[in-house]
């Protein structure tokens, strides 16, 4: 049966409402097939302002996979701002995809991919428009399959009452399987309690109406059981291996408005094993698995030439570490030189070899700012997070950076990491003025700029620091106002910061359990939407519904845990060894820092012998062509 | 530089909810996948030689938009322009490409007024004759416009240059789709206006605002607007096309003239 396109009814609305643009669809290399030639029918959602959301790789990558398949749709939907969200409920119309614009309701699934728990909200306004209703237990056979995927899925626990599966780590095979049991279940007319039976039998997908969580008198959880015998005991990560095999996105999508990233990225690894304790991507995310040296060199070209972008981004968590990052970057480098192309490498290391890769992608380009992340301002710090960089490392790599024409220098650091006290934090102010003294000495000029950025820690689930107590927001600010102080007047130093507020609920989202859905709900019904923009952000919103539904914040956020304590997430399986990532805090707890399992002996996290998974990384001994002109 | 060339396109059905930004950017993307080897700027970031000339604002649809580029290497006006829009998404599309001839003068010069089609939802003919009427016969029609820089007030009838009802008995064959914010068909009326290029420029929401505010007809329910052409203004009230110069001195002058171009 056709399904009845809202844009008719959207479009007058459109000229009344700001940046329109983002509600047209009409991105390059979008699709849009017919409804009825499908089976299985996917709506993704990135649960943000489309300028945000259209950019996303991970959105991007599962839209391609799923087109690809003949009798598979999918489309898109981003989070409507609350303008046309007025219009929306006035005119009773539905949220809606942007290719067909289609009504959301109309699809047999509908994925969210989480990056941060601060889409939350905006993921309950999309249901609520959606028509879907919010608590998974009030759906029937017409709607979708909500099924949330991404990071912050590794605790899907505060919306676990809200979703009807989550898929744990990569979802590129992952929902091609759920879209082979949407195919038989749909033929075969089951319900959606035997549909979400299927899912969890098979391993694809974490479903957590078959998992009760007890409480016991102190507030704590007694216990997470699943309730019935035939779904695993502990759900697990999907691990994609083999990148060359997975080119994703080959068309990457180019849309007509302007996005946050105005360039085109190509993955180069996935995972990380440097072993920075504060760092869930990193934990979560493991092992390490580069693309090819030629597998990286074929995506920039195809991708180039499907998007017409003029700068390309080497993706991943930390892109100085590709075994042949070098020759990538020379080959690239040579390939299009004199195109009117740029290349982009985003987190760097505090490294010198670095500098060399930043001289090679600006060959020919302007040399305007370098960002370097130590995340902890004392070496004893950086000992406890295990970010290990000392501050002679430090100088070094920014003298050689002024040395090679950069004239700014952006550093990043977290206030509130574990055992931090004033001293660490004044410390920063300490290395930014020694930063400033090498470049000025390096250059002879004047003219240095450093700009310390920083934010609060967040303690995440996953990771070392998941029993950690998470700073309050009013000692988060009174250090960044001690490091302001401690700067003070230097012109040549930049100071930029986020309070301590947005943390705190950060990090009840991050480390919540189930009985956090309430506030998440009451904060929607108050208004709050788009949480991750400060000016839509209210802390005191917040505040107000947990106080409204009987959650004490603190108790989620700035209380320590015990090693007995079963933690919300404990029943989902990242494949990290809980003894292992005790161990890791208690080394962090006595400053000892950890190696990379790249170049040295495996120090058993856990995840490759639980995963059957390896690292995969090079060198290959290959190298990148000049590209013939076609 | 070895040439220009002056193009003609439209922006057309959803993708009339562009800024201009979103089609300049839309033509810098299409340009390099079209691989169209355009002369770019000196300096530490090159930027292709693109010259815009005019906008039409977010959300008018135009049949009448016109830019220029400047050309590293001779091309062949049709095939690029073939090129060009294969490469532009549907609904920006290309309609003509013309060599700029030297000593023709500047593009931006020959567009002295924009012809506008007004379709406005939810009034009828009978509704609108009369306002019309009015405004005409005014000799201003001051409307306030919110701007970046706060509220100012714009003269629409000045540039005004005449306006004529064109949907008479039930609309145009050419007429869009009409549908009311309910979903309903409702009663419409066509408006065929040509306006001056004035600085600040009255654009098409203006004259609706100077109907309703000044001559006190009822506010359309929605308006889908059309720039349906842009020119020079002629002595008996036709408009030239700008791009005639350029054809006619083509035409006389051989291909190779591009080559004297600087």
């Amino acid at each position: 049966m056709p399904v009845e396109s809202v844009w008719p009814r959207l479009e007058p609305l459109l000229p009344k409402v700001r940046k329109p643009v983002q509600y047209v669809g009409g991105e390059l290399n979008a699709q849009l097939k017919e409804w009825d030639a499908a089976d299985v029918r996917w709506c993704l959602m990135y649960p943000d302002a489309y300028e945000v959301g259209l950019p996303n790789q991970g959105v991007m990558i599962l839209y391609e996979v799923l087109n690809e398949q003949p009798d598979v749709l999918a489309e898109r939907t981003y989070s409507v701002w609350p303008d046309l969200e007025a219009l929306m409920r006035e005119h009773g119309i539905s949220q809606f995809t942007v290719e067909g614009h289609r009504p959301v309701s109309a699809f047999d699934a509908f994925g969210i991919s989480f990056s941060t728990e601060l889409g939350y909200t905006n993921f309950l306004v999309a249901l609520e428009l959606a028509g879907i209703p919010l608590q998974s237990r009030d759906r029937t056979g017409e709607h979708p399959l909500v099924i949330a995927g991404g990071h912050a899925a590794f605790n899907p626990e505060p919306i676990a009452d809200f979703l009807d599966a989550v898929v744990l780590g990569d979802g590129e095979q992952a929902v091609l399987g759920i879209t082979e049991v949407l195919r038989v279940a749909k033929s075969g007319g089951w319900d959606r309690e035997q549909t979400l039976l299927e899912l969890a039998r098979r391993q694809l997908a974490y479903v957590p109406r078959f998992y009760d969580v007890d409480y016991a008198a102190d507030g704590r959880i007694a216990r997470i059981a699943r309730s019935r015998s035939d779904v695993p005991r502990r759900p697990s990560k999907h691990t994609v291996t083999n990148l060359d095999a997975w080119p994703y996105p080959k068309q990457p999508l180019v849309p007509l408005a302007e996005s946050v990233h105005e360039r085109m990225s190509v993955e180069i690894f996935r995972g990380c094993t440097r072993g920075c304790r504060f760092c869930q991507a990193g934990m979560i995310t493991r092992p390490v698995r580069e693309r090819s040296i030629t597998g990286i060199g074929e995506m920039v070209a195809a991708g180039l030439a499907a998007t017409g972008y003029e700068e390309v981004g080497l993706l991943s968590l930390s892109s100085a570490d590709h075994s042949e990052i070098g020759e990538i970057a020379k080959g690239l480098a040579d390939r299009y030189e004199g195109t009117q192309t740029s290349l982009s490498l985003p987190s760097t290391r505090v490294d010198a070899f670095n500098i060399t890769l930043a001289e090679e992608f600006s060959r020919g380009g302007r040399r305007s700012g370098l960002t370097f992340a130590p995340e902890g301002g004392s070496e004893r710090l950086r000992k406890v997070i295990n970010k290990t960089v000392t501050e002679d490392d430090l100088i070094k790599t920014v003298t050689t950076a002024y040395a090679a024409g950069w004239t700014a220098v952006k550093l990043y650091f977290m206030c509130g990491l574990p055992t931090e006290t004033d001293e660490d934090v004044l410390q920063i102010a300490q290395l930014a003025k020694s930063v400033i003294r090498a470049g000025r000495v390096a250059t002879g000029r004047r003219d240095i700029r450093c700009t310390v950025s920083i934010g609060g820690f967040v303690p995440k689930p996953h990771t070392p620091f998941q029993w950690a107590s998470q700073l309050a927001a009013e000692e988060t600010d009174r250090r960044l106002q001690l490091l302001r102080d401690a700067i003070g007047r230097d012109r040549s130093i930049g100071y930029r910061y986020h309070d301590g507020k947005p943390g705190i609920i950060e990090g009840l989202l991050s480390r919540g359990d189930r009985r956090v859905s309430a506030v998440i709900a009451e904060v929607v019904r108050l208004g709050g939407r788009f949480d991750g923009w400060s000016e839509y952000f209210s802390y005191d919103r917040w505040m107000e519904a947990a106080e409204a539904v009987g959650i004490d914040v603190d108790w989620y956020t700035t209380r320590e845990r015990t090693r007995s304590e079963v933690l919300p997430w404990d029943h989902l399986d990242s494949g990290l060894d809980e003894e292992w990532l005790w161990s890791d805090w208690q080394e962090a707890l006595d400053e000892r820092e950890i190696d990379d399992c790249r170049w040295s002996p495996c120090f058993d996290c856990g995840v490759c012998p639980t995963m059957g998974t390896t690292i995969e990384i090079g060198p290959t001994g290959r190298t990148l062509l000049p590209l013939s002109p076609s | 530089m070895v040439a220009r060339v002056r193009l003609r396109f439209a922006k057309r059905g959803r993708l009339r909810f562009t800024s201009h930004r979103d089609v300049a950017r839309a033509f810098e993307r299409a340009i390099r996948r079209a691989g169209i080897p355009m002369a770019y700027s000196s300096g530490f970031t090159p930027h292709p030689r693109i010259s815009w000339a005019g906008a039409a604002p977010t959300g008018a649809a135009s049949e009448a938009e016109y830019v220029e580029l400047g050309l590293a290497e001779l091309r062949d006006p049709d095939h690029l322009a073939r090129d060009l829009d294969a490469a532009l998404a549907p609904g920006i599309d290309v309609i003509e490409a013309v060599l700029a001839v030297a000593g023709t003068g500047k593009l931006a010069e020959r567009l002295d007024v924009s012809v506008w089609e007004l379709v406005l939802h939810g009034i009828d003919d009978d509704q609108l004759r009369p306002a019309l009427d009015s405004l005409l016969a005014a000799t201003t029609a001051p409307v306030e416009r919110l701007t970046k820089d706060g509220r100012r007030t714009i003269d629409v009838r000045g540039p005004l240059v005449s306006a004529l009802i064109v949907s008479e008995s039930g609309g145009g064959s050419e007429a869009p789709a009409r549908v009311s914010a309910g979903g309903a068909t409702a009663s419409c009326a066509i408006l065929k206006v040509v306006v001056q290029q004035t600085t600040p420029v009255v654009r098409p929401d203006d004259v609706v605002a100077a109907l309703t505010a000044v001559a006190s007809c009822p506010a359309p329910i929605s308006s889908l607007v059309t720039r349906m052409a842009q020119g020079r203004l002629m002595e008996d009230g036709s408009i030239l096309d700008p791009l005639t110069a350029d054809r006619d001195a083509g035409r006389v002058v051989s291909s190779s003239v591009a080559s004297q171009e600087r």
